[in-house]
């Protein structure tokens, strides 16, 4: 199970570097959120699958999930979440003020 | 013992920003507020750099979770030291920013930026908790996201879009890393990882990791080679926010390179420490390179923080006594001068409309009191000795010494001429020659602007003459460094 994921996880990580390598910004933005859902199944993976529980300690639990993987993928998530709507917002606000979306056209080395 | 106080310098910027969202039309409100809050912690800052002098480390487990399973903060001085020097900065970069942000900016919540960057800022220079440092670097970077297009200008925007996009991915990174170093230990509690990692002893999935770290860290305190995103990105913000990035961001990635590579990837010093000096020097390399090649003071100050940062980690590299006194000497130093440097840029900006060397010169007949404080400034960013640069570069290369490695500190040393050379560029260029300035501003209304730089300059001359006041200060700092037992005994309390 931990393979399956793993490599779940992989192939996530290259749409999302594909997509980072292109032209477009809204490509890039999707990018960036596959990137970290490929992070959050990562941790998810590392923490280990299929225990047999949930994660809940009982004082004589005799097999459970361990519980913080899922605490930092909580917090992750909500964080890309975060970060992926402001640069939504950014995009749509830069498009407004510079008229394109292709980053060549954003390389910005003639002055200004 | 109460140790609940570590907490108050991350969660009293934070309360600050919460309520100046409430109060954003008030202009009066939101700088008496800001800066009576700013006070407020550098007082507490001191009182807690006081506080672990005399009670050596104090570390707080939050929420009462037991210390290896729950988030605990650490106050080491080294920690502290940094948090009092980033409440220093922000202080006087909001002094700064009182004068040259108007209304129109101040509604829309660029003083809560200011303070959620600090809460980011403190929080991760005090958490003792690995995951705890992503939160606390995301709530930075949130900050800075919101601070570096504030403004709406359009290089900003264009500027912002590569600096988040950098960003989100070396995040992307830092999970990832957490996640296998969680895999691998179990643990997210640097004291514990401490212990764990060295349990495993040395193998080839620690240094791999370890490596991870590196380039995450490395990519948010601009090393070589991940440094390519800062010139752009610090170029386009105002003065006062460059300041503040300059001064406390990139050294937010190199005190974590620090925290790690000097607590939890100890196994293989020959091979991390050895990549870590080569880095370093070829960041120096790099730096100087470009602080010599532009002729934009804004372009050349920023690669100068290049250089500093160069400088720091060399001495982490070294994992001598002296090496690594020399960084904390050298990593506060370099705070507050880079802070210092982009607030003259500032203001050199404002009297001139142009950071330029080509547009303008001859300012020092106008401006003495501007090109003075340059001059020392500049002095100090180089290192002649009795200013507050020397003592750090001096530990260090003795450090480079010690471990044998006359290469690689030489390049340090040569770096300083060079350093040198890209200020005095400034000040030859800019502020002798035939007066030539193209937009004068009234006089009256630059003066106001000298104030948080002379705070700044005086705290740098300060750091400089007084050296034997604070150097029992660093030593405890670099002692906890040198011997991470220390900082384990502190936190799991064995």
């Amino acid at each position: 199970m931990e393979i399956v994921t793993s490599i779940v996880a992989g192939i996530l990580f290259m749409t999302a570097t594909y997509l980072m390598l292109s032209k477009s910004l809204l490509r890039i933005i999707i990018g960036t959120g596959l990137l970290s859902h490929g992070a959050h199944l990562l941790i998810l993976t590392m923490g280990g699958l299929k225990k047999g529980t949930v994660p809940l300690l009982d004082e004589h639990a005799a097999s459970y999930v361990d519980p913080l993987p899922q605490a930092l993928i909580l917090t992750a998530i909500v964080i890309s979440f975060g970060v992926t709507a402001f640069f939504l917002v950014l995009a749509y606000r830069s498009y407004q003020e510079l008229g394109t979306d292709d980053m060549d056209q954003l390389r910005g080395n003639d002055q200004k | 013992m109460n140790n609940n106080i570590i907490i108050l310098p991350i969660i009293i910027p934070m309360i600050t920003a919460v309520l100046l969202i409430f109060f954003n039309k008030q202009e009066k409100v939101q700088k008496y507020l800001s800066a009576v809050s700013s006070v407020i912690n550098i007082g507490i800052s001191v009182f807690l750099v006081h506080y672990v002098h005399t009670n050596g480390i104090i570390s707080l487990e939050v929420g009462d979770w037991k210390a290896p399973f729950g988030i605990v903060l650490v106050a080491d001085m080294y920690a502290i030291l940094l948090v009092l020097t980033a409440n220093i900065i922000v202080f006087a970069c909001l002094l700064f920013s009182y004068k040259i942000v108007d209304y129109n900016r101040s509604k829309f919540f660029y003083y809560s930026g200011v303070m959620f960057l600090l809460t980011g800022v403190s929080g991760a220079f005090l958490t003792g908790d690995l995951f705890n440092l992503f939160v606390f670097y995301e709530v930075m970077l949130m900050s800075s996201y919101f601070l570096i297009v504030h403004g709406n200008s359009k290089p900003q925007l264009r500027e912002t879009i590569k600096y988040i996009l950098v960003n989100v991915i070396s995040s992307a990174l830092f999970v990832i890393s957490v996640a296998f170093l969680y895999a691998v230990t179990g643990t997210l509690n640097m004291a514990d990882l401490s212990l764990r990692v060295a349990e495993l002893g040395s193998s080839g999935i620690i240094a791999a990791i370890s490596i991870m770290y590196l380039i995450v860290f490395g990519l948010k305190g601009a090393i070589f080679p991940l440094f390519f995103w800062m010139p752009g990105s610090y170029q386009a913000p105002p003065a006062a926010v460059t300041a503040l990035f300059g001064a406390l961001l990139t050294k937010v990635g190199v005190y974590s390179i620090t925290r790690v590579f000097t607590l939890i990837f100890l196994q293989d010093i020959a091979f991390t420490h050895t990549f870590i000096a080569w880095l370093a020097v070829l960041t120096i390399i790099f730096g100087v390179i470009g602080a010599i090649s532009f002729s934009d003071i804004k372009q050349i100050v920023i690669y100068n923080i290049l250089t500093g940062v160069g400088v720091i980690l060399f001495g982490v590299s070294t994992m001598t006594e002296s090496g690594l006194e020399g960084s904390v000497y050298y990593m506060i130093h370099d705070m507050i001068i880079k802070g210092l440097l982009f607030l003259l840029v500032g203001i050199v900006f404002s009297i001139t409309g142009t950071t330029n060397l080509d547009k303008f010169s001859g300012l020092i007949k106008k401006y003495p009191t501007l090109g003075w404080m340059f001059f020392i400034a500049a002095l100090a960013l180089a290192g002649i000795p009795p200013l507050s640069g020397f003592i750090g570069k001096l530990k260090i290369v003795q450090g480079g010494f010690e471990q044998g490695e006359f290469v690689l500190a030489f390049a340090v040393l040569l770096s300083s001429l060079l350093v040198l050379y890209s200020v005095m560029k400034i000040f030859i260029n800019g502020f002798w020659g035939e007066e030539k300035i193209p937009q004068v501003r009234e006089t009256s209304q630059v003066k106001s602007l000298y104030v948080p730089a002379a705070f700044l300059l005086a705290l740098s001359l300060f750091y400089g003459l007084g050296t034997e006041f604070i150097s029992s200060y660093i030593k405890q700092a670099e002692q906890v460094l040198l011997s991470p037992d220390l900082y384990i005994e502190a936190v799991l309390k064995e």
